[in-house]
């Protein structure tokens, strides 16, 4: 059987796609502009917070996995940095409420895949790269105990 | 013909005041006939966000680097470039960007490359424009398409390749990074994507002069004294001296060479692009580790 990508992660790749190169930047700055607020929990708390390096602007993920096995990802990057906001929006959105099978079987480059390197540059796209990579391996860590 | 310059006097003591606005010259003269705005960011959508009223996008990424070589594009890349977004061979450009300008005077710097004569920087860039309660507007880019003639890069006067730095070893270097990649702790700024560089620390006798140093709290350039104080006191640097700069791929020395070339008046700086990508990777070239800039290598 081939694999398929959940649901909301296709139907982003699928939008990218079908956009000129553009108006790829036009979704990615709504996406940016969607990034959902904190619940209060973290608002208050940024130390939770684990900070993407390799991401050019200061971005910040936490990663739940609730008794269900069911995971919750939040995000938070500064305002000046849209790109990397609307990065952190996608995967918060694609990957929230996934399984951890769901998330791990997520392909590692499913960043690249999106029709946006040549929008924003490949060296860009590899700082979203990284924030998945760093959401499964909380996943990973969370899910373990 | 070229806009008239800001006579602002806080300009008037560096070497080349004729590079630099301010926020209130710039608000002031657009709509100017023969002025271009450009903004240049390290975040490719923020143009998105609000730009200035008919300022045009340049990405250094997506339009100033060659897409296979790494390079920048050639003089018909940068003709096609530029004339999409009404910049003719006498136009007045006014560079801004995010980051304290950092990506702004790279691209004055390759604008500078093809001998685009008049072209400027805004003082502190975004920020300051912000702090001083200007506006910006959402509308999408506009601007009339031009004929840019084809004039290729005349890279010798304004930038090194790493042949030139082995041959100007003995001579001042300044290395603009951080401490950490200065020292070889770390080869990437703190909190930057890794770029794939071999080995850490700095061109033997490089003087470590991180390139924020020059930016003052409201995120414009230092008085001339305090610069002078930075360059020549503390980094030795003295008037008749060959100098390069470098950083990690160049976008950061550019800020510096800025400050060299337009502020403090040296003439023959250069910026070493390839930087530390390109040193700390290549074969047989003397490294040297920790805070001191250490000897020149005896071969």
């Amino acid at each position: 059987m081939t694999y398929q990508l959940p649901f909301a992660l296709q139907q982003t790749k699928d939008d990218f796609r079908a956009l000129e190169l553009h108006d790829r930047l036009q979704l990615l700055l709504e996406f940016s502009n969607e990034l959902p607020k904190l619940p209060p929990r973290y608002a208050e708390h940024p130390g939770l917070f684990e900070r993407v390096e390799e991401c050019q602007s200061p971005v910040f993920i936490v990663v739940e996995v609730d008794v269900d096995k069911v995971v919750h990802v939040f995000a938070t990057a500064p305002r000046e940095a849209p790109t990397t906001r609307g990065f952190a929006s996608i995967l918060a959105q694609g990957l929230g409420g996934l399984t951890v099978d769901e998330i791990l079987a997520v392909p590692d480059d499913y960043p690249s895949d999106l029709g946006l390197t040549e929008a924003v540059s490949p060296l860009r796209i590899r700082g979203m790269t990284g924030m998945l990579a760093r959401v499964k391996r909380q996943v990973r860590e969370k899910s373990a105990a | 013909m070229a806009v008239e310059l800001d006579t602002a006097t806080r300009f008037a003591e560096y070497a080349h005041p004729e590079r630099l606005v301010s926020g209130e010259w710039l608000e002031a003269h657009l709509g100017t006939p023969g002025l271009v705005v450009v903004e240049s960011d390290e975040d490719v959508l923020l143009y998105e966000t609000g730009h200035i009223t008919d300022a045009v996008k340049i990405d250094w990424h997506t339009d100033l680097n060659d897409p296979v070589e790494r390079d920048y594009i050639n003089g018909s890349g940068f003709a096609k470039l530029v004339g999409s977004k009404g910049i003719t061979r006498d136009t007045t450009v006014v560079i801004y960007g995010d980051k304290n300008n950092w990506w702004a005077a790279y691209a004055l710097w390759v604008f500078s490359l093809f001998g685009h004569k008049d072209v400027r920087l805004l003082d502190g860039g975004r920020a300051k424009w912000e702090a001083e309660g200007r506006t910006y507007t959402t509308d999408r880019e506009s601007a009339p398409t031009v004929d840019y003639p084809v004039v290729e890069r005349n890279d010798a006067p304004i930038r090194a390749y790493k042949d030139d730095v082995i041959a100007h070893l003995g001579n001042p270097l300044i290395d603009v990074r951080s401490p950490e990649e200065y020292s070889g702790e770390r080869t990437t700024a703190p909190a930057y994507p890794e770029e794939g560089t071999l080995r850490a620390g700095h061109i033997p006798t490089a003087q470590s002069v991180p390139w924020a140093k020059a930016v003052a709290e409201d995120g414009g350039f230092k008085p001339l004294d305090a610069l002078n104080t930075i360059y020549r006191t503390e980094a030795g640097l003295k008037d008749g001296d060959s100098v390069i700069a470098y950083c990690r791929i160049g976008e950061r020395s550019s800020h510096t060479w800025f400050v060299l070339t337009h502020l403090l008046g040296f003439e023959g700086v250069r910026n070493y692009d390839g930087s530390w990508t390109e040193w700390g990777s290549a074969v047989r070239v003397p490294i040297v580790k920790g805070a001191q800039p250490g000897a020149l290598p005896v071969r």
